[in-house]
Parts: C-alpha cells; sequence; structure tokens
C-alpha cells in the first residue's frame, strides 16, 4: 500500500509532542525562553495537524466517501500491527484536545510555568497520551496511551508542589494504578477468549464467542468497563475526581478537563464499536449500567454542586455533572441522543477548561498572589525561581478588570448550567429532543434523565449565582484582581468558541449527526481498519 | 499447574487489595505491586499455560501451532515496566507527603 505524504499526518499527534517533550529535557531549567518557545510552537503545529485531519474528515464524510482512514504502523496488516485511526469522533476530540492545549498552555506561560521544574515536558507528554488514546485502534495501545497521559498528569498534579497537592496526587495516583491494573486483567480476559485486541477485528469476533467462553469474556468487559468508569468518573467510581481537580493549578485542571472525557471516549468507542450490534447478547450489553450508572452521578453531581463551599469544587462537581449526563445519554444510546451528547461533551469540555482558568483569576484577590504559587519544591534538584511578583505585571488595576472578570463568570455559568441562548442549551436541547423522538415507549429511566438535566442546570444556576454574588458582588476591601492580558485571552477565546458552536450550530450539529451515525453504524470504521477480505469472510459466516 | 498458578495469583490479589485498604502509604505501595504481579500472571495465563511450547523457534518439525503464544508475552513486558515506573513514581509521592505532612498516613494525618 503507497502512502501520500499526508497520509502519514495521522502519526505526527503523537510523535510531535513525543519529540518536542524529549528535547526539553535539554534544554536547563533556567531556559524558560526557549522551552516555552517550543512547547508554544508544537501545541500550535498539533492545532494546524488535527485542523487538517478534521477537514479531511469532513470533506471525504460529506462527499458520502469514507470518513474514517487508518494507519497501519510499519505497514504490518491490520489484526496484527498497530492501528491508529481517524474517523469522525477522534477527529473531534483531536481537535477538542489541541484547542485546550492551546489555551491552557498560553494562559500557563504568563505565571504558572514557573511554579515547578519540568512543566513543559510532562505538558506534552500529556498530550502525547491523550492523541495517542483518542487515535489507538487496539485496546492494549488504549492502555498504553492511558499510562502515558496518567503518569504526565500525575506529574501535572504534582506540579506547584504543596501539602495539598501532594495529598490529592497520592489518592490520585493509587487509584489510578489499580484502575489501569483492572484495565489490564479485562484487556487480558478479552485476548483470552478472542485471540485478539484489535477493536475492529474484536467487534467481528464477539458475536461469535458462544458457550463457556461466553461468561469470561462478558466478565472481562466488564472489567474493562469498570476501568474506563473510573476514569470518567462515574458514581461511585468518581469521588476522587473533585478533590484531584481542585488541587491540581488552574491551566493543568483547564487540561484535566477532557481527561475525564477520555474515559467517556474510550466508552463510546469500544461499547459503540462492540455492542452496537442489533441482535444476539451483543446487543446493547450491559446499557443499563450506563444509564442508571450515569443517572446516579447526575444525581450525586447535583447535590454535590449544592453542597461545594469552593470555586474549584464547584467546578469539580460540574465535571461529574457532565459525565453523568454523557454516560446516561449513552445509555439510553439511540439515534439523536448520541448526537446531543456529543455536542454536549465538545460544549462541556470547553466550558469546564475555561470556567477553570476563569475561577483562578477571579479568587486570585483573595489571598496574596505571592503566596500561593510559591510553595517548597518537591524535586529540588533544580534552580526553579519563585515567582518574581510585580516587576513583570503588564496589567492594570481598573474596574475594568471586574467587568470583564464578572462577564466571563456569568457566561460560564449559563454555559455549564445550560441556559439558553448558549451552546449548553443547544446541547441539552438535543439530548432532549433526542430522547422526546425515541417515539412512545420512552423509559421511565429515560425521562428521569431529562428531569436530571433540568435539575442539574437549575442547581449549577444555584451554586454559580450564589459564588458568583459573593466573589464579583459582595462590596469588600479586598484588592482590585490583577488581570493580565494573555491570561485572559485564552479565556476568552474559549468562551468565544462556544459562542462560535451556538452560532453555527446547525453546521456543527449536522457533524454530530454524522458522528453518532458513524458510531452506530460500525461499518466504515472496520473497513478502514482491516483488509477487505476479512469482512467478506465475516459476512459469509452467518 | 493450572491449580498453582491460580492459588498463587489469587494469594497474591487477596494480599495486595488487603494492603492497598490499609492506613499507611509504605503498605498501600506494597500492595499495588502485590496485585500488579498478580496481574502479570494472570495477563501471562491467559496465553494458555502450555509447557515445553517453543516461543519462537524449534517449532519447525511439529508447526506453528506448537508455539506458544508470544502477545502475552508482549503485554506482560509491557504491564511489568509500566507498573514498575509507576511503583517508582509512588515511591517519590510518598516521600514528598511524608515529609511535607509529617506522617505516613494516607490521609495526611493521623486519624486516632
Amino acid at each position: 500500500m503507497k502512502l501520500a505524504l499526508a497520509d502519514h499526518l495521522i502519526v505526527a499527534p503523537v510523535l510531535l509532542p513525543l519529540a518536542a517533550s524529549a528535547l526539553m529535557l535539554l534544554f536547563d531549567e533556567r531556559q524558560r525562553k526557549a522551552k516555552s518557545f517550543v512547547s508554544l510552537l508544537t501545541v500550535l503545529a498539533l492545532l494546524a495537524v488535527a485542523l487538517i485531519l478534521f477537514q479531511r474528515v469532513v470533506s471525504a464524510g460529506f462527499d458520502g466517501g469514507p470518513a474514517a482512514s487508518a494507519y497501519h504502523l510499519g505497514n504490518w496488516p491490520a489484526p496484527f500491527g498497530i492501528v491508529l485511526v481517524v474517523d469522525w469522533l477522534s477527529g473531534l476530540m483531536l481537535l477538542v484536545t489541541s484547542i485546550l492545549a492551546v489555551t491552557s498552555l498560553v494562559y500557563s506561560l504568563s505565571r504558572w510555568e514557573r511554579a515547578g521544574p519540568r512543566f513543559h515536558a510532562l505538558f506534552l507528554l500529556q498530550l502525547m497520551g491523550l492523541n495517542g488514546a483518542f487515535l489507538t485502534g487496539d485496546i492494549f495501545n488504549l492502555f498504553v496511551f492511558f499510562e502515558v497521559l496518567l503518569a504526565a498528569s500525575y506529574g501535572l498534579l504534582l506540579h506547584g508542589s504543596g501539602p495539598a497537592r501532594v495529598k490529592a496526587g497520592l489518592h490520585y495516583v493509587s487509584i489510578n494504578i489499580m484502575t489501569s491494573l483492572l484495565f489490564l486483567i479485562g484487556a487480558g480476559m478479552i485476548y483470552g477468549v478472542t485471540g485478539t485486541l484489535n477493536m475492529a477485528d474484536l467487534a467481528l469476533r464477539i458475536p461469535l464467542v458462544q458457550g463457556a467462553d461466553l461468561a469470561l469474556l462478558q466478565s472481562g468487559i466488564a472489567v474493562l468497563g469498570v476501568a474506563f468508569l473510573v476514569k470518567a468518573g462515574m458514581w461511585p467510581l468518581g469521588f476522587w475526581l473533585p478533590a484531584t481537580y481542585a488541587a491540581a493549578v488552574p491551566p493543568v485542571a483547564a487540561l484535566f478537563a477532557i481527561l475525564s472525557k477520555v474515559g467517556i471516549y474510550a466508552l463510546m468507542r469500544v461499547y459503540l464499536l462492540l455492542f452496537g450490534g442489533k441482535v444476539g447478547w451483543t446487543a446493547n450489553f450491559g446499557e443499563e449500567w450506563l444509564l442508571y450508572g450515569g443517572l446516579a452521578t447526575m444525581a450525586f453531581g447535583t447535590i454535590g454542586l449544592l453542597a461545594a463551599r469552593t470555586l474549584s469544587r464547584l467546578a469539580g462537581y460540574s465535571v461529574i455533572v457532565s459525565s453523568g449526563t454523557l454516560l446516561a445519554s449513552l445509555g439510553v444510546g439511540q439515534g439523536a441522543v448520541l448526537a446531543g451528547a456529543l455536542f454536549y461533551l465538545v460544549s462541556s469540555t470547553l466550558g469546564l477548561s475555561a470556567f477553570y482558568l476563569l475561577l483562578e483569576l477571579i479568587e486570585r484577590r483573595d489571598t496574596d498572589p505571592g503566596v500561593r504559587a510559591v510553595v517548597e519544591p518537591v524535586f529540588e534538584d533544580e534552580d526553579t525561581d519563585a515567582l518574581e511578583e510585580g516587576e513583570s505585571e503588564v496589567g492594570v488595576v481598573i474596574p475594568v478588570t471586574i467587568a470583564i472578570l464578572g462577564g466571563g463568570f456569568l457566561f460560564c455559568a449559563l454555559l455549564l448550567a445550560g441556559m439558553p441562548p448558549l451552546s449548553g442549551f443547544v446541547a441539552k436541547f438535543a439530548i432532549m429532543h433526542g430522547v422526546m423522538g425515541l417515539g412512545r415507549d420512552i423509559s421511565a429511566a429515560a425521562w428521569t434523565l431529562v428531569a436530571l438535566l433540568i435539575i442539574s442546570g437549575l442547581a449549577t444556576i444555584v451554586a454559580t449565582s450564589r459564588a458568583g454574588i459573593d466573589l464579583i458582588w459582595t462590596p469588600s476591601d479586598r484588592p482590585q484582581p490583577v488581570l493580565r492580558l494573555w491570561e485572559a485571552i485564552p479565556v476568552g477565546l474559549l468562551l468565544l468558541i462556544c459562542l462560535g458552536l451556538m452560532i453555527f450550530a446547525g453546521p456543527v450539529m449536522r457533524y454530530m449527526e454524522r458522528t453518532g451515525r458513524s458510531l452506530q453504524d460500525r461499518d466504515g470504521y472496520i473497513h478502514a481498519v482491516l483488509p477487505a477480505e476479512s469482512m467478506a469472510h465475516r459476512e459469509s459466516q452467518p | 499447574m493450572e491449580a498453582v498458578l491460580a492459588i498463587a495469583i489469587g494469594v497474591l490479589t487477596a494480599s495486595g487489595v488487603w494492603l492497598i485498604l490499609r492506613p499507611r502509604t509504605f503498605q498501600v505501595i506494597i500492595g499495588l505491586s502485590l496485585v500488579s504481579y498478580a496481574v502479570n500472571l494472570f495477563i501471562y495465563a491467559m496465553g494458555r499455560l502450555r509447557v515445553d511450547a517453543p516461543a519462537l523457534t524449534g517449532a519447525e518439525q511439529a508447526g506453528a501451532a506448537s508455539l506458544s503464544d508470544p502477545v502475552p508475552q508482549a503485554l506482560v513486558l509491557t504491564a511489568i515496566v509500566i507498573s514498575f515506573a509507576m511503583t517508582a513514581l509512588m515511591l517519590v509521592v510518598l516521600l514528598a507527603a511524608r515529609g511535607l505532612t509529617g506522617t505516613d498516613h494516607v490521609d495526611g494525618e493521623d486519624g486516632e
């Protein structure tokens, strides 16, 4: 098979950050300018690559051609070699990741990258793990990329150090190592029964499993599902999430907003590919777990939102609500609900990321900014200057800043709550519309989903307005927050994209609908990955 | 042999899980290591247990079917490396937590 140079682009989202991150190790910790420059360049290149891949999926897909394209590493044939796949869903996730990467990095450059050593190397490795997890076409490499992104996230979570972060980090690392072991058990059992870990190949082989092997396979898949659900933060597996996200420094938390979505992505990919069939035991296997688990998560997140005393906790519970909404919609799982869920995924990820960036700016005046970040480093092997405050302040201390921050906060709150006219509303409306469109036989659980969607929105409004009034309107003798231009721009950019999602809701929704359909009718994906004869082989076997 | 391996995996997992639920960070790390050994053995067992099956060469006479399955071995190798690295990282976090909080309790404070 002859590949054009452009086809090799699929592997760039993995290789580019890896190479740049390795390059970072050559720089001394004091060469900050050079490091920042290289990471900024890498992240922008990643955005460009993601845009090109996305554009190719869109142009090929809407022309009626095959949207999914696979890249066989080392040209090994599909079920045996490693395969990377770009299709509707992974193209979208790549794009969202690179947008978050650009905004988080720009935000961190003005201040937070200096709170500890090796920020850039870890940041880029995190991106490599994320991109790889979205692209990979087999379960074992999904595990490997999960480990890469987790290992980087451990480092990033501890960035800035301090007792709170180390404590949260200890819990986070333990839980995730345990989860990875569950992942391995699940992958091992699936391999033991089917003899393959390639997702497309699994989709063909799983319906053929019979007899005593069936119980083993089903338990393997259930164990694997638990591993994904811990990542996604489903109740009762997600108690670690709010504390961890609250402890991370803001640009890291903003990037972590997509970390819980990786679990959701893995579920969507694996679950819909393997169990999207219409007949036999594989048809919607375990769907009720996703549905009821998602509903419980939404309820838990809603209660947490109302009980949260700090803004960062509030944001953490918003992540949980968003995960729960996605899980429950995946559990309802049919037709237009999926398209709405995908829209919600994009909108809530961007919104949460903006929220994490914004709330640090708002809360900054609560404490002396000099004290917050300067803590003893854990890794004392290299020079980590304390943040030099004052001299580099470019910002202006005028009431305009509070107006901008307040406006941004309002915008975020409306976005997360799903109030019209912002994209959160479009997303929630699309999910509800999808549920209503199921026809007469709407189950009680689906109605509960609709009710919880509205209630969680209300709880978000209540909680954010309470916090907002306290932080922004209450007169106090606290100093005015100092807003630096380069910290405001990323937040503004994220909110602008959300605004764009709302204005261009029509075309975006069309894309989401195609994505939803491509996930449900799996042949496009399987065709792209496997050689034609293995498909023919399946069709000859009833 | 199946029984021995099954018992070994079971004992390792049980001790590991018990240790993970203990309140001291060092116990948690040992627990995680034990569970990861159990998981490595488990993956290996998923390639079916075979005695004297050649890994790569030596199957010229008997054909490919007599070879042992190479994929679980590759998986185990990757898993070993990853869990080794994670244990090292966990130890660093343990030391940092011990240094910053002054206790080896997982919550950073002694509940008793």
